[in-house]
């Protein structure tokens, strides 16, 4: 089984939400098996479906300086931001080749991170109750994912670049209080978000699941 | 009538928030078409429409929890 695999570069959010959305119609469909798509997103603060607005701490003239937008969106979770320096994942999976469990998934999709991550010499895991990747108690990857006929789509982000957590001040990440962390503070470095990308793509690649039915690499990978 | 029933989502969901539907009642509907949106912490799961026919009682409305098991709404 193939996935197709995209990297959209550095993009507007709201055009990389058209283009998952016409990928996803793809995999729906049957046309592809699945999808990738790797991107960068210009500054933007989205909120989930069941977040709330008074997570926004900035005001909107504040964020209208910025040139920074907000939109809702229907993956799950609360507020957050995308910003140039981390490397937003929407895997576009068709359910049909995996474990139907929404749960696993997001497991899963944690397990992919951690192992790129250690690829680092960063030591992040995961943490009870809390879904996404952790390096002790700062997040270094969110997860908001919606799943719609058995098929994924919105996804992950890691925060690669030290210097794009600033505007994470601007809103309560996951509608907690919590410290984000970047990945080139984790493993002492600077680290180019394509490095990450393959590491990503290899992880992808090698994670199994409780069976070969089950899990990612069964989708394989198309060069 | 059909109920409209909250699937198992996954191990260790055992509940979600409602968070829209897509027909009000009295709508007409499609077998497969998006009937009603769920939400947990992490993830958005749309329920399609298990038969085609009109949506009775909306049971559990946007905002309301619906666990694993419990009847969301009823097609006519």
């Amino acid at each position: 089984m193939d996935y197709e695999i995209y990297d959209l570069g550095l993009i507007d959010f709201e055009k990389a939400w058209q283009f998952q959305k016409d990928i996803f119609l793809k995999v729906k469909a049957g046309i592809y098996p699945s999808a990738l798509i790797f991107c960068r997103h210009y500054p933007v603060i989205t909120l989930g479906r069941l977040a709330r607005r008074d997570n926004i701490l900035a005001t909107g003239d504040e964020l209208k300086i910025r040139g920074i937008k907000v939109l809702e969106i229907e993956r799950g979770g609360e507020v957050t931001y995308h910003g140039p320096g981390q490397l937003t994942v929407y895997p576009i999976f068709n359910f049909r080749y995996l474990k139907k469990d929404i749960c696993w998934f997001l497991r899963q999709l944690e397990r992919v991170i951690i192992l790129s991550l250690a690829d680092f010499g960063a030591k992040a895991g995961q943490r009870c109750g809390l879904t996404g990747v952790w390096v002790e108690e700062s997040k270094i990857a969110s997860i908001g994912i919606a799943v719609k006929s058995w098929v994924s789509f919105h996804g992950l982000s890691i925060n690669i670049k030290e210097g794009d957590l600033d505007n994470f001040r601007l809103i309560r990440p996951c509608g907690m209080d919590i410290k984000m962390v970047s990945l080139e503070n984790a493993a002492g470095r600077t680290i180019q978000i394509d490095e990450v990308k393959d590491a990503l793509l290899d992880k992808f690649k090698q994670i199994g699941g409780l069976d070969d039915k089950s899990s990612f690499a069964s989708l394989g990978r198309r060069n | 009538m059909i109920k409209v029933v909250l699937p198992p989502l996954g191990e260790g969901i055992e509940k979600a928030t409602v968070s829209y539907w897509f027909s009000k009642e009295k709508d007409k509907v499609n077998e497969k078409d998006d009937l009603v949106e769920l939400a947990t912490d992490k993830a958005t799961f749309n329920l399609p429409c298990p038969v085609s026919g009109t949506l009775g009682k909306i049971l559990l409305h946007e905002g309301d929890t619906a666990h694993v098991g419990d009847t969301l709404a009823e097609i006519e």
